[in-house]
């Protein structure tokens, strides 16, 4: 019986302590916010919190993280309030498919936690480890550091080329 | 099943232009009895086949598109709500189910007609048939760009005005008045005379008897009150919180799970299987031999991976079995050599006399190009769930083309198509990929052969071994410049045929082309890769063009641009990326400029690239992109189509090849197949021009130019000229996932 904190619950489970992590979130608590992409540590989808840091639920053994706190993407959120990361993911129209973006958040809510005004290559360096393949790299970077500078995230459409720019070719 | 290919489709398109000419009288009519079953809810009013409205006067439109991170559903409701008159608070939308009923035959339309313009008169005859092909051929495709330019200009649009002329019939009709004094806005429509004002949904029942015009008026770009704003996505809160539930995440009752190894070289077969002992793991339900693949059935999908790992599997022999990347490549060059000795190429463009002119010329500059097959790594690897029962069969996951996908299973199964049903997820990407069936197949099966729900996900090394690949290429060029330095005859031959068919072909004012193909099949799975033959001929011919431009002691800029003097839209596009990423400023030492335009799907897209090359090391600093789709429905979203669309080519361009060894991939997941990263990406800007022409797509055009802009800049910065790809081939790339 393997005990873990995850999302401020206590819960326990019979599975084999070399289980990663990941498939214990998926499959036994049916917390799916958390995605497979690799299996391999190579591109983030899988990010989740432990004791507050960011780790690789694809590789990292359920036995390994017993009695810890672990926190999902399901567990950022305080009922329905979104964090301000959150909430600057929507006002800068961050995610495309969305599938890496829980991973994303996760890494950009531990970098923000461990270091609340991070330099633009800080940011570049510490988001390194989660692909997007949709590419949306610049908008991530934007909501970071609009939170980091603590700009209120609100849609703005105006700023996002809402006017028509018309220019006949 | 008829088998859906593009080219397929314009064949279908042309006979089928032939024909309703002569008045083929099939008219769409009034379809909602037959299409309500399977859209409308309890309140829920179907007016047209495109948008019910509820009592509440909630909007819905049924899009027959699907998601895959492109925003197509958010732009398309847009499109529908605005000619509709509805208040943007009321809207939502729904995907179109995967029913015959509901193919897309608005896509169909757009790019089989492209261009053409119908006389109203003849509009219901053009729609009745070509839905009569698109049911036929099981059309609900995303793919091509052509969410907003076919299924939103001749599908949304349309359907949102007509509802609104019905909803107009129908208010003037109960209202006694005539309609020309009823005004549609915001949701409600209004009598000016008498002051009376009621909501559409008031209405909506009444209209739902009556019959669309086919060719209703549309608005005005002057009178959009919705095309051309940035409206935030409909699909993203949901995508910030992990609520979202894509196919890998769905569930049924007593679901079991699945992992699977196929056969590592193309054609292959399950020769012999030692399952022993994967089936003495508790918690193993079934080790399945798929003859081209073995699966293994679980009670959670780790346990279905180790036991899958137990699993010794003798595959059968090939005849592809000695193949390799470089023993291809020596095919294309032998075959293109044989095709061009004996003249037996196939002529693709023909432009004056190309080969008079090189063959009397003293002075022709050769290049020769290639690049390799290429995965599509989609950020959620492939899946699907599977239940099996005496009814039918269900199938949960994330197609570019549901109905498809329901009459490829139920091909598969030997089932009644009508007893196949498709739950569509919005995928975690698609880039071509999700266009293909095998995945949901293979649920299938292992849904029937345990008798169970099985969720079968596929591991990375799965997914990058068994994609259906961009091809590998090798084009080889030859030019021959006038006393200006100008081509005067420009000769193109390459591999490897598919679509688009004008992907090859230059806009620059060249008086002598010769383009034509050699066919040199290979047992590598081809498949649409985001752009298509765009990714490979953009990098071709935009990097010889470059050449040619140094050759002839030019800026490659100004070269282009006086090549474009007879395509001012080109032009404009491309004097805006110039102008924007400052082309007349010189940058320092190691660092370059590169150029590029290439028109795909209808769009016309230029992008500047900024580098430094610099102790061995390469960094892309800045990318700078002009686009010109026509008119951008959704400015925000294009913008984001094209920042996705050149990282998508620059990680190509940079890491990415698949190869072939011993007839298999050599690569598996992202440490061998790299990714560009935040740590790398460039900063990217995009300037969009509104010409009001033609519109075009948006998902795919941003690709194709990424790589030749990269490469001509770092010509420009270093003197390498790249004609490979992928470039960290080259020294000045370091090696890295």
């Amino acid at each position: 019986m393997i005990e873990l904190i995850v999302n401020d619950q206590v819960v326990r489970m019979d599975v084999p302590p070399d289980m990663p992590l990941l498939w214990v979130l998926r499959d036994h608590l049916e917390l799916t916010g958390t995605k497979f992409g690799c299996g391999i540590a190579q591109c983030g989808a899988c990010t989740v919190h432990l004791d507050g840091s960011a780790i690789r639920a694809c590789v990292t053994p359920v036995g390994s993280v017993a009695g810890r706190r672990i926190t999902t993407i399901e567990g950022l959120s305080r009922g329905d309030a979104l964090t301000p990361l959150q909430q600057a993911w929507i006002a800068h129209q961050v995610p495309q498919c969305g599938y890496c973006q829980s991973g994303q958040i996760m890494s950009a809510t531990a970098l923000l936690a461990q270091n609340p005004n991070p330099g633009d290559d800080e940011i570049r360096t510490a988001m390194a480890g989660n692909i997007c393949r949709c590419g949306m790299y610049g908008r991530i970077h934007k909501a970071i550091r609009a939170v980091a500078d603590g700009a209120v995230a609100i849609w703005d459409p105006a700023a996002q080329g809402d006017a028509r720019e018309v220019q006949h070719g | 099943m008829g088998k859906w290919t593009r080219r397929a489709f314009i064949t279908t398109g042309v006979l089928g232009g032939g024909a309703l000419l002569v008045g083929v009288g099939l008219r769409m009519g009034n379809r909602n009895e037959e299409l309500a079953p399977l859209v409308a809810g309890r309140g829920e009013q179907l007016v047209n086949a495109w948008v019910k409205i509820g009592q509440d006067n909630a909007v819905v439109a049924i899009i027959p598109q699907c998601e895959m991170g492109q925003g197509a559903q958010t732009a398309l409701a847009q499109m529908l709500a605005d000619e509709l008159d509805a208040r943007w608070e009321d809207v939502s939308f729904m995907e179109a189910p995967a029913e015959d009923a509901y193919a897309n035959w608005s896509m169909a339309k757009g790019y089989a007609l492209a261009g053409v313009n119908i006389p109203p008169i003849l509009e219901g005859s053009v729609n009745g048939l070509l839905f009569q092909a698109t049911k036929a051929m099981h059309l609900q495709t995303t793919g091509g760009s052509l969410s907003v330019r076919s299924t939103g200009v001749y599908g949304m649009r349309v359907a949102g005005a007509a509802a609104r002329e019905m909803l107009l019939a129908a208010a003037a009709d109960a209202w006694q008045v005539d309609s020309a004094e009823l005004d549609a806005r915001q949701g409600r429509i209004a009598h000016r005379a008498s002051n009376r004002e009621a909501p559409f949904a008031e209405f909506a029942a009444a209209a739902g008897r009556l019959s669309p015009n086919a060719a209703p008026t549309l608005k005005r770009p002057e009178d959009f009150k919705l095309m051309g704003r940035s409206k935030p996505r409909l699909d993203i809160p949901a995508k910030v919180d992990g609520s979202l539930v894509f196919a890998i995440d769905a569930t049924v009752n007593g679901m079991k799970h699945a992992a699977i190894k196929a056969a590592p070289v193309f054609g292959a077969r399950v020769a012999a299987m030692e399952d022993k002992a994967a089936r003495q793991m508790a918690g193993v339900v079934d080790v399945v031999n798929l003859d081209d693949a073995v699966a293994v059935v679980a009670d959670n999908y780790w346990l279905a991976e180790q036991a899958l790992k137990s699993v010794r599997v003798t595959w059968s022999e090939t005849d592809n079995d000695d193949r390799s990347s470089e023993g291809i490549f020596k095919q294309f060059a032998a075959d293109m050599e044989r095709d061009r000795a004996g003249g037996t190429s196939t002529e693709d463009l023909a432009r004056g006399d190309a080969q008079a002119v090189i063959g009397n010329a003293d002075n022709v500059i050769r290049r020769s190009y290639r690049v390799p097959w290429l995965a599509h790594t989609c950020m959620e690897p492939m899946n699907a769930l599977a239940r099996v029962t005496a009814s039918g069969c269900e199938v949960w996951t994330g197609s570019q083309n549901p109905l498809g996908f329901k009459h490829a299973v139920a091909e598969a199964l030997e089932l009644e198509p009508e007893r196949v049903a498709i739950h569509q997820h919005m995928m975690g990407g698609g880039f071509g990929r999700r266009s293909r069936p095998d995945v949901a197949i293979q649920a299938a099966r292992l849904a029937r052969a345990t008798n169970l729900p099985v969720k079968l996900i596929w591991s990375r090394e799965e997914d990058v071994r068994h994609d259906f690949y961009r091809p590998a290429v090798l084009s080889e060029f030859r030019a021959v410049l006038d006393e200006r330095g100008n081509p005067l005859a420009w000769e193109n031959q390459f591999v490897d045929k598919h679509e688009p068919v004008e992907a090859p072909h230059i806009p620059y004012d060249v008086p002598n082309q010769y383009v034509h193909f050699t066919d040199s099949p290979t047992h590598v799975p081809f498949g649409a890769w985001r752009s298509v033959d765009h990714s490979q001929h953009g990098f071709f011919t935009e990097s010889f063009i470059d050449e040619l431009a140094y050759e002839a002691g030019r800026d490659p800029y100004e070269y282009r641009r006086d090549l474009l003097a007879h395509l001012p839209r080109h032009r404009a596009v491309l004097d805006k990326a110039a102008q924007a990423a400052g082309w007349d400023q010189p940058l320092g030492e190691g660092r370059g400029r590169g150029i590029s335009l290439q028109q795909s799907f209808g769009t016309i897209v230029a992008e500047v690239v900024e580098v430094t090359v610099a102790d061995g090391d390469l960094t892309v600093d800045r990318v700078v992109v002009a686009v010109d789709a026509g008119f951008a429905v959704s400015p925000d979203g294009l913008k984001a189509q094209m920042e996705s669309g050149v990282i998508y080519g620059l990680t190509a361009a940079l890491y990415g090849e698949i190869s072939i060894e011993n007839g298999a991939v050599k690569q598996g997941n992202f440490h061998d197949y790299g990714a560009l990263r935040m740590d790398r990406a460039p900063v990217i800007e995009t300037h969009i021009i509104n010409s009001m022409e033609h519109w075009g797509g948006a998902g795919e055009p941003g690709t194709p130019g990424s790589a030749p802009a990269l490469a001509n800049a770092i010509y420009a910065a270093s003197g390498i000229r790249i004609r490979e790809l992928p470039i960290s081939r080259y020294e000045l790339v370091p090696n890295r996932a």
